[in-house]
């Protein structure tokens, strides 16, 4: 009986693996996105110079306020950014959202003129030259979101352009929720 | 400058070869002559190999620590830390942004005074397990850290217990000859009596038997 | 027309491997004699079928005819001729045909140089190789048609990929998809043998020919592989645990094991259902490798297309073949009866050791390519399994496996006495300790496990070497069969691959700097000059090239002219190394970014014994190859004949 289990051993292998690689190709995971491992954590330091002249810097108060908020890191170079661009501008104006813009390796006059043209949706924006911002918040591109609450917990990570179905479904009833 | 190659050029292989031993040196022109190019072509060009960058290692003697113990200790932490936006490189080997960020900060931080665990955690805080070439020996990893030994240990066993086992049956006594059969035998033992002897073979080594 | 009737040789091969798929094995089963002679000709109708079709598509790359989609998008009007042909299997379309063609040549060959085999036996080879090749067929027709046409045509192609415009990158899959296929037969004959009931020593004479051609081709596949991305990657690295890269190693370390296994089962009739396990294996890999590599469920640097549409074909192939083979050995390989008995210390002992390392470093690379996906879809954790995994748990097990290398050809079957083997070698184990102590302290200046495995390689070619003299001097100069030699060749070519991968491995130099035109350096006892830096259009891309001097002592020594292309169409920068080579170091220089103002970045590499690494890997498969050439292995060994038991009357 024993002996008959050895020789059944390779088979089983196959298909626990076998198993795994089904649950893979059906869940249509994507073996290179990786999350972000600051959900659910406090947020990183924010200690940023701040993009527009006159104001001050971005700090961590910033996100201590009991206030929700969220942090878009962006860039003028950046194509995807300008088609998300439009859902943070509406997220400030109607829902009169805290978003703190970022602008990541961008030189703050492209991204001030690219924010003039556009629209500014953000009521605290930094620039983030030299990328020290981005790798604090482990960004690996923009554009990349977070979700902080109130207390300064990342609660929500985006990587990539935000949608409208992000905005209905996870933004907009964190928005309220965390009130 | 003129350009080379008609179509139909077969283009250099990726790697110039030159041939065994030195001093041979292909077409050069005349000493010291530098070929001139338009700056304007040259700095568009530059700018589009920098845009397109494709790994070389990566690491730019403008990186480098001034000491040369920190800036080892920085390589080889370079080498074991993943380019979170590439495809299997180390940080080292990466000409990505981010990669260069990495790189900068881990340089600062061991100018800082910070040991290689710290460094190790410093990046372990912003962008997770995933970002460690060697996977941290914890719960989610005893698997495959012991599996392999796992597999040598048991298979291991399972063939020493059975050789043990195989020893330890007893062989079954043989069966007593019957007469008739002890009566041939001894007809066979008388007739190799009056046989001349063999002589031996060419010596027989282990080696031998291929 | 052309690839209309490369299509039509497709579904008509098709045809033919089912045919020869099932008739065979019922012959076999009933012993028809006329049924089991079937499987010879359909066998070599399907290889002319499966060549016609794959002549098509060369046919319809070669003239670049762009109304085959296959063609447009994977070819270019101003690829030289060479790349135009090994674009043919630089796609997934067609690298499957390839498969499938090799695997309808190796039907043929079986059915040819098979006429040694019983009939039953070769019967059910035949059919099992055309089942395999109906899997790939189906997978061709139903999912990746190579022929499929495109209206209207376009000018030209978008196929100019500069990567694999390259010569060790042409020939690398046809040498790997000739190692994979090649374990296909050794997978045939196995189940072949698991129907019949029966594993005997003429089975394992019969399968050490399939099994050895595979073998090499593999090695010489991987090597060249890691040749390429040698020189490629631009600095000096040969080996990176990339999956893709496992994917190949791990049907060649199954392929290894199988090699030495199938010895036992012949000389003993023992390790049967083993070795048996080990030919499901090996084929097996090689299917699971090429599922990881098309099927996207891993990152790879090396990846095709990625499709889960085809991984699910893929892997349910993977399934029918592998658990095919799986529970048939589950179901038969019990009642295979073991052979002689042997004591722990003795050459089937020592063959033992070896599989079972052998498969230990096998499921340790298993491991370590696998675990992150499992580890995401289980907890959602994600981590990373780079080479420092690997350098941790994959070389550690090979020293055991390098010390009793060298011993065991010095065991005797059935019982031996180690002591006396290992006096034999007292001369090559002394001088690896030497070596690794002349390592430690004058060429690295610390003890570390390179200086160790540095006296491992040397053990390794000593030993070797020590035990073909000693032979040739006991049996007074005779050369010694051509197996024994392919044996000694192979074992001490392992060596000097080890003794290149320490060398550039762990004792490289590098130069780095950035230099103006003009500027000098001295690195390693040279003094390096970069002379210019220059633009030049190549047919299908720009480039910088530098020119550098290297003199020693004042006298020129070398000219390395490293460059930088931008191919315009495809936007992708090309490093080209610069490589000067005197078989014992290679100088590797490589050009970085830089300009005029602020000068390049140039990388210059000093690796010592490099190119031992490619030069051993393919001395290695010259030991294969010599060892296949062995007349033995054509004559084939008398099978068994149930011994008759006569009435004492």
């Amino acid at each position: 009986m024993n002996r008959r289990l050895l020789f059944l051993l390779p088979l089983l292998t196959l298909a626990l693996m076998a198993g795994f690689f089904a649950w893979s190709l059906l869940a249509g995971r994507d073996p290179a996105s990786i999350g972000s491992v600051l959900v659910g954590r406090p947020a990183p330091r924010l200690d940023v110079k701040p993009l527009r002249d006159g104001e001050p810097p971005l700090t961590d108060a910033l996100l201590r306020t009991g206030k929700p908020a969220i942090v878009n890191f962006f860039a003028s170079w950046c194509t995807p950014c300008l088609a998300e661009h439009p859902l943070f501008a509406r997220l400030a104006a109607r829902e009169g959202a805290v978003v703190i813009g970022i602008a990541w390796k961008n030189k703050p006059e492209e991204a001030r003129a690219w924010l003039k043209r556009l629209g500014d949706p953000y009521r605290f924006a930094g620039a983030d030259l030299e990328g020290r911002a981005g790798l604090d918040w482990g960004l690996s591109g923009v554009p990349e979101t977070y979700l902080v609450d109130g207390q300064g917990i990342v609660r929500r990570h985006f990587r990539g352009p935000i949608t409208e179905r992000d905005v209905n479904e996870t933004i907009l009833p964190f928005l309220k929720g965390a009130k | 400058m003129t350009p080379s190659a008609p179509s139909g050029h077969l283009p250099r292989v990726g790697a110039v070869y030159s041939a065994l031993g030195g001093g041979e040196s292909d077409s050069s022109p005349a000493s010291g002559e530098v070929r001139r190019h338009t700056a304007r072509r040259g700095s568009w060009l530059a700018l589009l190999l920098m845009l397109f960058a494709f790994p070389v290692q990566a690491v730019e003697p403008s990186e480098m620590l001034p000491d040369p113990a920190l800036e080892a200790r920085a390589r080889e932490i370079g080498r074991a830390l993943r380019c979170v936006v590439c495809q299997n490189q180390s940080i080292d080997d990466s000409s990505a942004e981010v990669a260069r960020d990495m790189r900068r900060a881990v340089r600062e931080r061991l100018a800082a005074g910070d040991d290689d665990g710290a460094v190790f955690a410093y990046m372990v805080a912003r962008y997770g397990d995933y970002v460690l070439l060697k996977p941290p020996f914890k719960a989610g990893t005893l698997v495959l850290w012991l599996g392999g030994p796992l597999v040598l240990l048991v298979a291991g066993g399972a063939l020493l217990i059975a050789a043990r086992r195989r020893r330890r049956t007893p062989l079954a006594p043989p069966v007593p000859l019957s007469d008739e059969e002890r009566t041939r035998l001894s007809v066979i033992l008388s007739e190799a009596k009056d046989l001349p002897l063999q002589p031996r073979g060419p010596s027989a080594s282990p080696q031998d038997d291929r | 027309m052309i690839p209309e009737l490369g299509h039509f040789s497709l579904i008509l091969a098709l045809a033919v491997a089912l045919v020869q798929g099932t008739l065979p094995l019922l012959g076999a089963a009933r012993g028809d004699d006329r049924l089991m002679a079937l499987g010879r000709t359909a066998a070599l109708t399907q290889a002319f079928l499966v060549v016609l079709a794959f002549a098509a598509l060369t046919q319809a790359y070669v003239t670049s005819d762009f109304s085959v989609a296959n063609v447009v998008a994977n070819s270019h009007s101003a690829k030289p001729l060479l790349y135009k042909i090994s674009g043919v299997w630089g796609n997934h379309e067609g690298s499957m045909l390839l498969w499938a063609l090799i695997l309808a040549l190796f039907g043929a060959a079986v059915a040819i140089f098979g006429a040694g085999l019983p009939d039953t036996l070769r019967a059910r080879v035949l059919a099992v190789q055309a089942l395999i090749g109906v899997g790939f067929l189906a997978f061709l027709l139903f999912t990746s048609n190579p022929f499929e046409r495109v209206s209207p045509a376009p000018l030209d192609g978008n196929g100019l990929n500069p990567l694999l415009q390259d010569p060790g990158l042409a020939f690398h899959p046809p040498l790997l998809y000739l190692g994979y296929v090649g374990f296909s037969v050794t997978y045939a004959f196995a189940i072949a043998a698991l129907l019949e009931g029966r594993v005997d020593a003429a089975w394992a004479r019969w399968v050490r020919p399939w099994t050895l051609a595979a073998w090499c081709f593999l090695t010489l596949g991987i090597a060249l592989g890691s040749w390429w991305a040698y020189y490629i990657l631009g600095w000096g690295g040969f080996w990176f645990w990339d999956p893709v890269e496992n994917a190949s190693l791990m049907p060649w370390l199954a392929g290894t094991a199988l090699l030495h296994s199938a010895i036992v089962v012949e000389k003993r009739d023992a390790l049967k259902s083993w070795t048996v396990l080990l030919a499901i294996l090996a084929f097996s890999l090689s299917l699971l490798g090429t599922f990881l590599v098309r099927s996207g469920v891993l990152t790879s640097v090396h990846a095709f297309a990625q499709d889960p549409a085809r991984g699910m074909f893929i892997l349910g192939f993977l399934l029918l073949v592998t658990g095919g083979g799986l529970a048939l050995y589950a179901w038969r390989a019990p009642q295979l009866q073991g052979g002689g008995l042997f004591q722990p210390v003795s050459r089937e002992g020592a063959l033992i050791l070896n599989n079972l390392l052998l498969c230990t470093l096998a499921a340790t690379v298993l491991l370590g390519t696998l675990y992150p996906l499992f580890l995401d879809l289980l907890t959602g954790n994600k981590v990373s399994v780079g080479p420092p995994f690997f350098n941790a748990t994959f070389v550690p097990i090979c020293a055991p496996l390098f010390a009793a290398l060298c011993v065991g050809p010095y065991l005797g079957w059935k019982r031996a006495e180690l002591w006396p083997a290992l006096m034999h070698l007292r001369v090559a184990f002394i001088a690896a300790v030497i070596a690794a102590i002349v390592a430690a302290t004058a060429i690295d200046g610390r003890a570390t496990l390179a200086a160790l495995a540095f006296g491992f390689g040397v053990w390794l070619i000593l030993g070797s070497l020590i035990e073909l003299a000693q032979r040739l001097v006991r049996t007074g100069f005779r050369l010694p069969p051509r197996a024994a030699l392919g044996m000694t060749i192979a074992h001490a070519a392992l060596g000097v691959v080890v003794l290149g991968a320490v060398g550039t491995g762990a004792w490289n130099s590098e130069l780095m700097q950035t230099m103006k035109p003009g500027d000098r350096a001295s690195f390693r006892g040279f003094e390096v000059t970069l002379e210019r830096v220059e633009n030049l259009q190549g047919p299908n891309y720009v480039a910088e090239r530098a020119t550098l001097r290297l003199s020693v002592g004042g006298k020129p020594y070398t000219t390395l002219q490293p460059e930088r292309r931008l191919f315009t169409l495809q936007r992708r920068q090309v490093a080209e190394t610069a490589i000067h080579t005197n078989l014992l170091r290679d100088l590797y220089a490589t050009l970085g970014e830089g300009s005029a103002a602020s000068g390049w970045v140039i990388r210059l590499y000093y690796n010592p014994l490099a190119p031992w690494i490619w030069l051993g890997a393919a001395l290695c498969a010259l030991g294969g190859f010599v060892s296949l050439s062995d007349r033995r292995l054509r004559i084939g060994a008398p099978s068994r004949t149930r011994p008759v038991v006569q009435a004492a009357e």
